[in-house]
């Protein structure tokens, strides 16, 4: 009998859980963390009822959690290619993606560095023993770094340094302590931490950074996942990603 | 060398079990030690430290992480003091990868050991003294001989937890391939890149193996309960 109780009460709140009205999950690139949740906050405020749930990871590791059937509503990448394996794999419509905002991929020193980095090639000196880079296999940043070195034709001398991380905050973190000489970010993550790392230089890139979002194919709640989406374009939320060093897409 | 011995899998395994042996010897010394001393001294303080050191088996593995992190790293205070003065950093190494699997299998150790301990009949080491052995006889000859399939059960899960460990080794030794990349590491990384065959390969490989030594483990001692 008490086991048929709990047993109801369960459901009851599992039901509950998924009946809620306008709740929708979100998984978002690491690199998005702190703006999306202003944004949220803003959505939230705005669309009464409507309760937004986070997932940030690496943009890699998101559309693998999707491509295993993870119940997500919105995907929003760090990069096009990532967006376009969800694509290809039909975990969202290629109609439904939009960039929403565009970034610039730096190295960054400890705050109290003495090195004197202006260019990859300085990341040759022997003074620098580790490199906090982003796995590039599922992790954009570490993508980007990779694409960078390989056309200044450094990349096997830097990969030898190479702490790999599981996304663009646990470089900032491992940089942020010291723990490494110099890390691939983002401009917008070395911004958060403007007391722990500095920014050495802003590395040339052949491609944009741009981030697409879009509703995925399975949204659960799909009209409030297209809301989410497009609150993301409003001008709202782009002063917010503004605020954070996002440039406009 | 035939084609699946270049497998990243194999380095990832005998990085690993070179994490997991050292591990556990460093536990053999660690945990047994103190086994000993809580089963036999009485001090005050006695419950709390049995409490401090059994923390690891319930705190989660990202938390002990996180600690050795903050302690060990450069700006640590530990790892602050002994980059100044022998120049050692453990962080993104291998021998921090076995500090960070040693904590954690470490109440495994203890907890056995120290139950081995109090479980030796006390007569028989009365009956040593009397025969005039000394106190260092006394322990190798009869309190170990008859605590030591006890400790050996205790080492082999120690061993077991340790190959596996995933959130401290992250946390501390990062991921370099060849160098701390560990077999959890490796398959976490595998599927995180959607890269389901050699994710496959590392899963198989790490069951197999600790199988054989949970195996190895039961034959080990068995029917300890059953001899009393």
């Amino acid at each position: 009998m008490k086991a048929r109780l709990i047993a109801l009460s369960l459901c009851s709140m599992a039901l509950a859980g998924n009946t809620l009205a306008g709740e929708i999950t979100v998984s978002a690139a690491a690199s998005l963390t702190n703006a999306f949740k202003d944004i949220a906050q803003g959505f939230e405020a705005k669309n009464p009822g409507s309760k937004v749930n986070f997932n940030f990871a690496a943009s890699g590791a998101l559309l693998q959690q999707m491509a295993k059937g993870a119940p997500v509503d919105v995907f929003a990448s760090a990069d096009q290619e990532t967006m376009d394996s969800a694509v290809k794999q039909k975990l969202v419509n290629s109609a439904d993606r939009k960039d929403f905002a565009r970034n610039a991929l730096v190295v960054i020193v400890p705050a109290d560095s003495k090195l004197k980095l202006q260019q990859l090639s300085d990341l040759q000196q022997a003074a620098i023993k580790h490199v906090a880079l982003g796995i590039p296999a599922s992790v954009p940043v570490g993508r980007y770094a990779k694409h960078a070195l390989e056309a200044a034709r450094l990349w096997p001398a830097v990969e030898a340094k190479a702490i790999n991380t599981q996304n663009v905050r646990q470089s900032l973190d491992y940089v942020a302590r010291g723990e490494v000489e110099a890390g691939f970010v983002y401009q917008t993550d070395a911004a958060i931490m403007p007391d722990k790392v500095k920014v050495a230089f802003t590395v040339p890139l052949d491609e944009s950074i741009s981030y697409p979002v879009a509703r995925t194919a399975t949204a659960a709640n799909a009209t409030e996942a297209q809301r989410f989406v497009s609150y993301l374009l409003s001008p709202a939320a782009q002063a917010i990603l503004s605020r954070y060093g996002f440039h406009k897409p | 060398m035939p084609d699946w011995m270049n497998d990243p899998a194999w380095t990832a395994l005998g990085l690993s079990l070179r994490v997991a042996g050292f591990a556990t010897l460093l536990n053999l010394l660690l945990g047994v030690g103190v086994g000993l001393l809580l089963a036999r001294g009485r001090f005050p303080g006695r419950n709390l430290l049995d409490t401090v050191l059994t923390l690891p088996m319930v705190m989660p593995p990202t938390v002990l992480g996180y600690y050795l992190l903050t302690l060990l790293g450069r700006r640590g205070p530990l790892g602050g003091w002994l980059l100044d003065n022998f120049g050692i950093n453990l962080i993104f190494t291998w021998q921090g990868a076995v500090i960070a699997a040693a904590l954690v299998a470490f109440p495994l150790v203890y907890k056995p050991a120290r139950a081995a301990f109090e479980a030796v009949d006390g007569q028989l080491e009365q009956a040593g003294r009397v025969l005039g052995i000394s106190e260092i006889g006394i322990f190798f000859r009869i309190t170990l001989p008859l605590a030591w399939r006890g400790i050996l059960a205790g080492l082999l899960l120690a061993f077991a937890r340790a190959l596996g460990e995933f959130g401290a080794t992250l946390m501390v030794a990062g991921s370099i391939p060849g160098k701390t990349q560990t077999l959890s590491v490796a398959i976490y990384e595998a599927v995180q890149a959607g890269q389901d065959d050699s994710a496959n390969r590392l899963v198989l490989v790490t069951s197999v193996v600790c199988i054989l030594v949970l195996l190895l483990a039961g034959k080990l001692a068995p029917g300890r309960l059953a001899e009393r």
